[in-house]
């Protein structure tokens, strides 16, 4: 009894502890005084409205979701490709090149960041957003990899060899038979990358300058001090990515036919 | 009658073990050709080879007189049964069977229609719709060999196509690989390790043992004179006794000395119909099957003879 009680206390604690700094810039977001700090005055929209009325925050969500579209979807394909070489040829020193490829999943960002910046300076690539772009590639690229890698088993070089047989060529082969058999592992990858460049700050701060990702102009904001339209926004980052979660739970844990 | 694949010399290495070594061998139109041969003996990697999976050390294949040999899978004209189906897990039992002709551009409607022709010839036309998860092992089974005979291939390879089904489902499905055969009548290497499975279904034989080929022919003709001691022992049982292969219906019990001298009974196995008995001399263990009601008992010492026509003298 006792040790239910202390158990439930520490669940609590912990529990608390994850949550409670999510929970209050939630709360406050629907404040409807000035000021995020209690007491409670609403709930109210008007820092919604206010978020939406604002053309930075609005340029930025939109160049935020344009960049999660297609730089997951770039990472995905070249995960993809680069497993599906991986598990289905010989390459010469295959486990060194494995280790390179996942490597930069260990990288702080802020190392990545700071080598583009320094690596597009000396080529001449502007700041922008197609550098910030190139950056999510970089980084999402090994996860989608290391994801899909994971699934591709002997079983299905099998299912490849019979769809060969049958007289497929190999691009019927990946687009028929290997993507499709991949489905859940591929949308989960694609779906992790959405949410890591969504959230990404260090790379778009170090590679954008005037149009840039919501993350930065959150920043920006915050700058100019505290007020419940930071937390009206941070709440909608936070929901997108608890959106992009639950997908990603649904496609990785899915239950597949045997 | 003129050879549809004539295998010239084929060898095939493996690290520091030869797979196979110079293998020659001729298969008819419309025969039936089983590959028989522990684990091991290169019955697979013969296949593989076959069908294009797999590349050999030295040696050619030719397939309708032309050189198949450097021919990729998808431009060779042989179609594979595999070991675990490998259907599309992904798409239907009709989608499955119709593949071979979607890669080939025929038109969907053709295309649905040949599938159910094939589905009705292996007896799953009510499961077109169905996924293979769907299916019992029979009946993908019957969905893997449908899906490879609508390309009409001039070669159906089979890889243990019924290893992986039930004794009494295996024996039935063996029945239906014979008789469909007999009705595409496509060439059929079938590659196993059961004996009675080679026996049931093969026009022609081929043991094989350590990367080589023991022995070939009719199953009457290995059966009745086995080339070697491997073959005489590996299709059905044999007594082995100085470079003889004796087989266990052809030995009997006399009362007076006979020719195979005297052995103590050492184990007698029931087998509904007959019943194994093993007896052991100085030199010899021999198997000898006797009727059902047969009172012989362990520990008993009996005299054994054999008629001398009996007595197949091996090569090797």
């Amino acid at each position: 009894m006792m040790l239910r009680l202390t158990s439930s206390i520490y669940a609590a604690l912990i529990y608390g502890f994850i949550f409670l700094p999510v929970f209050v810039l939630v709360l406050f977001s629907f404040q409807a005084s000035l000021f995020p700090i209690p007491p409670f005055n609403g709930p109210s929209l008007r820092w919604y409205a206010a978020v939406l009325a604002d053309k930075r925050l609005v340029a930025g969500l939109g160049n935020s979701i344009l960049l999660a579209l297609s730089t997951s979807a770039l990472a995905t394909v070249l995960g993809f490709l680069s497993a599906w070489g991986f598990a289905r040829f010989q390459l010469p020193k295959s486990g060194l090149m494995r280790g390179l490829i996942t490597a930069p999943l260990t990288i702080s960002y802020l190392i990545i960041g700071m080598g583009l910046l320094v690596f597009f300076n000396w080529i001449g690539i502007p700041k922008s957003l197609i550098a910030v772009g190139i950056g999510h590639v970089v980084i999402n690229m090994p996860l989608c990899f290391a994801i899909i890698y994971s699934q591709m088993g002997d079983h299905q070089a099998n299912i490849e060899r019979a769809a060969r047989d049958l007289g497929a060529p190999e691009w019927k082969v990946l687009s028929l038979i290997t993507a499709p058999l991949l489905w859940p592992a591929i949308f989960a990858s694609f779906f992790l990358s959405m949410t890591f460049s969504w959230d990404e700050f260090v790379i778009s701060f170090l590679l954008t300058r005037f149009d840039t990702t919501l993350p930065v102009e959150i920043w920006n904001l915050l700058r100019a001090g505290l007020n419940p339209k930071t937390n009206a926004v941070g709440s909608l980052v936070f929901g997108v990515s608890i959106l992009m979660a639950i997908l990603f739970e649904v496609f990785a844990f899915r239950k597949r036919p045997a | 009658m003129k050879d549809l694949v004539t295998i010239e010399n084929l060898s095939r290495d493996f690290a520091n073990t030869k797979a196979l070594n110079d293998v020659s061998l001729a298969i008819k139109p419309g025969s039936y050709t089983v590959l028989l041969g522990p684990s091991g003996s290169g019955k697979t990697t013969l296949l593989s080879i076959l069908g294009g999976f797999l590349q050999p050390s030295s040696g050619r294949v030719l397939i309708n007189g032309a050189d198949c040999t450097n021919v990729p899978p998808a431009k060779r004209p042989t179609a594979t049964v595999f070991q675990d189906y490998a259907l599309f897990p992904h798409m239907t039992v009709e989608n499955n069977v119709g593949f071979g002709l979607r890669m080939r551009g025929v038109d969907s409607a053709t295309r649905t229609a040949r599938a159910e022709e094939m589905l009705t010839l292996v007896g799953l036309a009510q499961s077109a719709g169905k996924k293979p998860h769907q299916l019992s092992g029979g009946q993908r089974q019957r969905v893997a060999l449908a899906r490879a005979l609508i390309v009409e291939p001039a070669v159906l390879l089979l890889d243990e196509p019924l290893g992986a089904l039930d004794l009494k489902l295996r024996r039935q499905m063996q029945d239906e690989l014979k008789a469909i055969q007999k009705r595409v009548g496509t060439a059929f290497i079938h590659v196993t390790h059961d004996q009675e499975e080679a026996m049931a279904l093969a026009d022609h034989v081929v043991v094989m043992n350590n990367g080589e080929i023991e022995d070939e022919g009719t199953p009457e003709k290995v059966y009745a004179q086995p080339a070697s001691r491997f073959s005489a022992t590996f299709m059905g049982e044999s007594t082995i006794i100085n470079n003889h292969a004796i087989r266990p219906e052809h030995i009997t019990i006399v009362k007076s000395k006979g020719r195979l001298g005297s052995a103590t009974v050492a184990d007698i196995v029931y087998q509904g119909s007959y019943k194994r008995v093993l007896a052991k001399s100085d030199a010899t263990q021999f198997i000898i099957r006797m009727p059902a009601e047969t009172t012989l008992t362990v520990g008993e010492t009996v005299q054994l003879d054999c008629a001398s026509n009996h007595m197949i003298k091996l090569l090797r």
